[in-house]
């Protein structure tokens, strides 16, 4: 019988918003699949690209990040740097030929439980249908 | 039209001539030039503090020792001013660094010129360069694109200097043995030179000169790109391509752009050990060694692309001949694209990750 395929999403969230949501998600009894690690960081501007690269080169099969609607960040602007980094990463992942479909940001405040068990749904969704990562196996990386 | 001196000698007697008046006068105190090491031709770039030495130098050598970014922003802030002779793409890397705070344009004349492209080290450097050398000035007076000259030079689009004080035209210069001619292109560099005795016009930059050579030059890219088939196969021909890395980070070691005294990559952070090894084996059943250095490549675009100048000496230095510069031209060219960002081009313009606007990609985040 063939092993069914979870997928591992390597989820980069941070603690004001989107962790909050998470919180309420669960609170809230939502289901959200169990494919989402969550990793808390202070603001999602913490996040450097070279986390999400290091995520897919070393077989995540998705990587989510997770942080304040524009406007509302914490620290007032972290998210507009993340934003502009991100679109930096995904230029780079399609220039190069690598599948920047598994790369996703999602701005997802507190009070928005639902819509954080809605986007882990989505999102695992998607990964199942693009299957694994081959990063995984490739022992010349 | 802009202030132009005018001197009856060769284009590099005439600069020499030039730099000795400022010096002598003491309107600066030295210059940063590449000088001739021997008769052979060998170059390397030095600081020179004495007219007398200024014999030994050759500043128009088609040659990269080192990117003169990297010497020029350890150089500045200086208190009196220097001169330096630097290429294009060294004067960019020179902008993208005081931007990031490495150095400092005040008190610097920066001169530069329409450039030729340069040498691989080891054809430059090497014996029986002589000829290479002859066949090189040839083709550039002729404002022809020389056969030798480094892969990413053949396709580089920003050959004429911006934010030089002092802009000399080389390329396609058919006159550069007889007579020299510097263009003035701030206040600064008009002050400095006031009291040089010579014959001042007003002229600029042949412009049909500029556009055959440009329209060659992005003719190359292309051909460059496709052979470099890179962008295409993604995860497969990366690995490809970097498999013969043998990890020494040369490419940031000698990237005008990569400045800082402890890089990411060679710190502890991404450091493997004893549970990591195992844990990979575990999983894969082997393991390269040196470990990441796909991952170190795309990191290094992630951090510097939307600044990267192409001047290729990433590429030169490589042992393992990986074409690292034509990588990072083509996705630096995309990643700064997405700003309108050309790096270097203006010291007023932001890095691209150090602003933001409220309003941009806001399919982002759905």
């Amino acid at each position: 019988m063939e092993k069914e395929f979870i997928p591992r999403i390597t989820s980069f969230v941070c603690k004001w918003c989107t962790y909050t949501g998470a919180d309420l998600a669960g609170t809230s009894r939502l289901q959200y699949p169990t494919s989402i690690i969550l990793l808390k960081v202070l603001c999602s501007s913490r996040i450097d690209p070279v986390f999400l690269i290091k995520s897919y080169l070393k077989g995540a099969d998705g990587v989510l990040i997770g942080g304040c609607h524009p406007g509302d960040c914490h620290y007032e602007t972290g998210n507009y740097h993340t934003r502009r980094r991100f679109k930096i990463l995904t230029e780079i992942f399609s220039t190069l030929g690598l599948p920047k479909e598994r790369l996703r940001l999602s701005w997802i405040s507190a009070s928005e439980g639902p819509k954080f068990a809605q986007v882990s749904n989505e999102f695992t969704d998607k990964i199942e249908n693009l299957g694994p990562n081959n990063a995984r196996e490739n022992m010349f990386l | 039209m802009n202030k132009v001196i005018k001197i009856e000698n060769g284009t590099k007697q005439g600069v020499l001539n030039f730099l000795e008046h400022l010096i002598t006068t003491d309107k600066i105190s030295g210059v940063l030039t590449l000088r001739k090491i021997n008769e052979k031709g060998i170059c390397d770039y030095g600081f020179i503090s004495d007219a007398k030495e200024l014999k030994f130098a050759d500043p128009f050598a088609p040659v990269m020792p080192i990117n003169a970014a990297q010497t020029l922003s350890s150089l500045t802030p200086t208190t009196k001013p220097i001169a330096a002779i630097i290429k294009p793409c060294e004067l960019r890397g020179f902008v993208e660094r005081v931007k990031r705070v490495q150095g400092s344009m005040k008190n610097v004349l920066l001169i530069s010129y329409t450039c030729g492209g340069v040498l691989p080290l080891n054809t430059f450097q090497g014996d029986g360069s002589e000829k290479i050398i002859a066949d090189y000035y040839n083709a550039i007076s002729k404002g022809e694109t020389p056969g030798s000259i480094r892969p990413t030079c053949k396709a580089c689009e920003y050959f004429v200097p911006m934010m030089a004080d002092i802009t000399i035209p080389l390329l396609g210069n058919s006159e550069s043995e007889s007579e020299c001619s510097l263009i003035m292109n701030s206040e600064f560099a008009i002050q400095i030179s006031k009291e040089f005795q010579c014959e001042i016009i007003t002229s600029e930059l042949d412009s049909k000169i500029i556009d055959k050579v440009l329209a060659v030059r992005i003719s190359e890219k292309e051909k460059l790109y496709n052979k470099t088939k890179v962008t295409k196969d993604g995860l497969d021909e990366l690995v490809n391509i970097f498999g013969k890395c043998v990890g020494c980070h040369g490419c940031s070691r000698v990237c005008p752009i990569c400045y800082c005294v402890m890089c990411d990559f060679e710190s502890h952070n991404f450091d493997y050990n004893i549970e990591i090894f195992e844990t990979e084996l575990e999983q894969k059943g082997a393991l390269r060694l040196p470990p990441d250095t796909v991952f170190f490549q795309i990191g290094r675009l992630a951090h510097m692309s939307f600044s990267c100048v192409g001047c290729g000496q990433c590429e030169d230095v490589c042992p393992a001949n990986i074409p690292v510069a034509t990588i990072f031209k083509k996705v630096g060219e995309a990643t700064a694209g997405l700003f309108d960002y050309i790096p270097g081009k203006d010291l007023e313009e932001a890095i691209p990750v150090m602003i933001f606007k409220e309003e941009e990609f806001e399919e982002i985040g759905k």
